[in-house]
């Protein structure tokens, strides 16, 4: 379905975001890319629709070579492959309905987009997707009225009226609470079921990747350093991709309490320390 | 805690943080606003007869004749009007294309550069400049004012408007453009809906500042009010100039009473 390879991705400050990607994901699968700010993860995703052009290797959606593409042959491309804020993204003065058809963008002329009259089944299949993600009250609610689950609902809506073949989902719960978060993650993952949908999923939150992912894949400093299951994920694992850390205290997320880790002093917080620095 | 860390002493860092760079512009400024003043040579004798003739100059206007001149200062004002609105539509319209090519974060280099090139052309020269030098072209009369204010207004909208686009949040756009969206669907479904309250709130502005200008570029030979009021003041008819003024102020006001419903509106 999507395959990426070698690729490589050297920002003009000399940054290598991405150093030889190798990577498949399969039809239908929900794919969690964890590691740490910095490591790549959002730089990856945009490779892939090019809202950042790698600057070598090639990314294959099918048998199309994405990265060959030109402009028009591109909007196609992109018309397959859905994508999923992480601040949602939305135009805030456009209407929830205006947010979601204009995921219909890449297939409607630039007159009947201007006049806002899309196709008759674009506006079904509008109602449709916004009664299934539960915001049907929302139609004509402007996008900055809403609260951030239910602007990442419409966000999610906006992506499947692509009709789809992958997402590229970016940090899709990183602006949520706990409880918004996960319900939006199940119906990412609802969803990709429905449709037998692939997803590259870029997750900071560990729990939540190891509960709803089929695979993980965990980037450090643009190298992939795990791939394979969430069960995989043991403490050595998780200390290659993150870095030293007692992951056993911090098992509700990320950020928990550290104990003081005898062998390197520096990493743990010495009051002593700082205040005589 | 030691003894030492609690009586270390801290200072907010300089904006200069060389001292002697420092001082030496403070005092260089200060110096110099010395001087600029002393070459103002206020002469208090010329004042002191000056505020009398001030003084009998109001009293002049009083009380205002809206009557006598009544043809021709309807006349100015409508001439005035057509001039400012003409002027404000086209000069918007102009700076659209302008103002887009001029945001950098949408134009590619050359175009980008020739854009701003047109901002900066259209910029230097104030409205009363702009009318001579159209009243030299093509003659006295309202359309050399109109020109001038067209120019004018394309100075100032289009660089507010590339400003604007430049300052808006990259985000959604991005969003739109993985939708698979051409260039134009782009723009009209990402960039407009940001920019557009801004872009109607400054255009009712610009109105406001064009029919103030165009009693200017009147008295320079650009038509409208600003020729009335410049015959006016020559015929020593203060009092029909004191009701030109009273209705540009009155005009101004409402313009401006009814931008700032506007902007609410358009929020």
């Amino acid at each position: 379905m999507l395959r990426l390879e070698q690729v490589v991705k050297e920002y003009k400050t000399g940054d290598r975001a991405l150093n030889g990607i190798d990577l498949q994901v399969p039809q239908g699968q929900v794919l969690a890319l964890i590691g740490p700010s910095g490591a790549g993860k959002s730089t990856l995703i945009r490779c892939v629709n090019r809202l950042v052009e790698p600057t070598s290797g090639a990314v294959y959606l099918g048998d199309l070579e994405i990265t060959t593409l030109g402009s028009s042959g591109l909007r196609r491309a992109r018309r397959r492959m859905g994508m999923i804020f992480q601040e949602y993204a939305l135009v805030e003065r456009l209407t929830v309905m205006e947010n979601v058809l204009s995921g219909r963008l890449g297939y409607v002329g630039f007159w009947r987009s201007y006049f806002r009259r899309f196709p008759r089944e674009d506006v079904a299949e509008a109602f449709r997707l916004l009664s299934r993600v539960g915001l049907d009250h929302m139609v004509d609610k402007r996008a900055d009225e809403l609260s951030g689950g239910q602007r990442q609902r419409v966000g999610i809506a906006r992506a499947l009226i692509q009709n789809p073949e992958l997402l590229l989902v970016d940090e899709p719960t990183a602006s949520l609470d706990p409880k918004t978060s996960r319900q939006i993650m199940r119906l990412i993952c609802e969803l990709c079921q429905e449709r037998t949908l692939a997803a590259v999923v870029n997750i900071h939150d560990v729990p939540l990747a190891r509960m709803y992912a089929e695979r993980v894949v965990g980037l450090r400093q643009g190298v992939i350093v795990y791939d394979g299951t969430p069960e995989g994920l043991s403490n050595q694992v998780l200390t290659e991709i993150y870095g030293e850390e007692d992951w056993d205290a911090s098992d509700t997320g990320e950020t928990g309490p550290s104990k003081p880790d005898p062998t390197r002093p520096t990493s743990k917080p010495d009051v002593e320390h700082l205040v005589g620095m | 805690m030691s003894a030492a860390t609690a009586t270390r002493a801290w200072k907010r860092p300089a904006l200069i943080s060389n001292p002697r760079w420092r001082w030496a512009i403070w005092i260089g400024a200060g110096v110099y606003l010395a001087f600029a003043f002393g070459t103002l040579e206020i002469n208090w004798g010329r004042l002191q007869e000056g505020l009398p003739r001030g003084q009998r100059f109001l009293a002049s206007f009083f009380p205002p004749d809206f009557g006598s001149r009544a043809d021709s200062i309807l006349d100015g004002i409508l001439e005035s009007l057509w001039m400012t609105v003409t002027s404000t539509v086209i000069g918007v319209l102009i700076s659209i294309p302008v103002g887009l090519g001029a945001a950098r974060n949408l134009a590619p280099r050359p175009i980008y550069l020739l854009c701003r090139g047109v901002v900066a052309i259209a910029r230097t020269f104030p409205e009363v400049i702009l009318a001579i030098f159209f009243v030299k072209l093509f003659g006295f009369g309202p359309f050399a004012g109109f020109l001038a204010l067209s120019v004018g207004t394309v100075g100032f909208y289009a660089k507010l408007l590339a400003e604007d686009i430049e300052d808006m949040d990259p985000v959604p756009p991005e969003a739109v453009l993985a939708t698979g969206a051409s260039w134009f669907q782009w723009l009209n479904y990402a960039v407009q809906p940001q920019v557009i309250p801004r872009m109607i709130g400054l255009a009712v502005y610009r109105l406001d500042i064009n029919f103030r200008e165009s009693a200017v570029v009147g008295i320079v030979g650009g038509g409208g009010i600003g020729a009335t009021l410049l015959t006016a003041f020559d015929r020593y008819e203060f009092d029909s100039a004191a009701a030109i003024l009273l209705i540009i102020i009155a005009i101004v006001m409402a313009v401006e009473y009814s931008s700032g419903f506007v902007r609410r509106w358009v929020q």
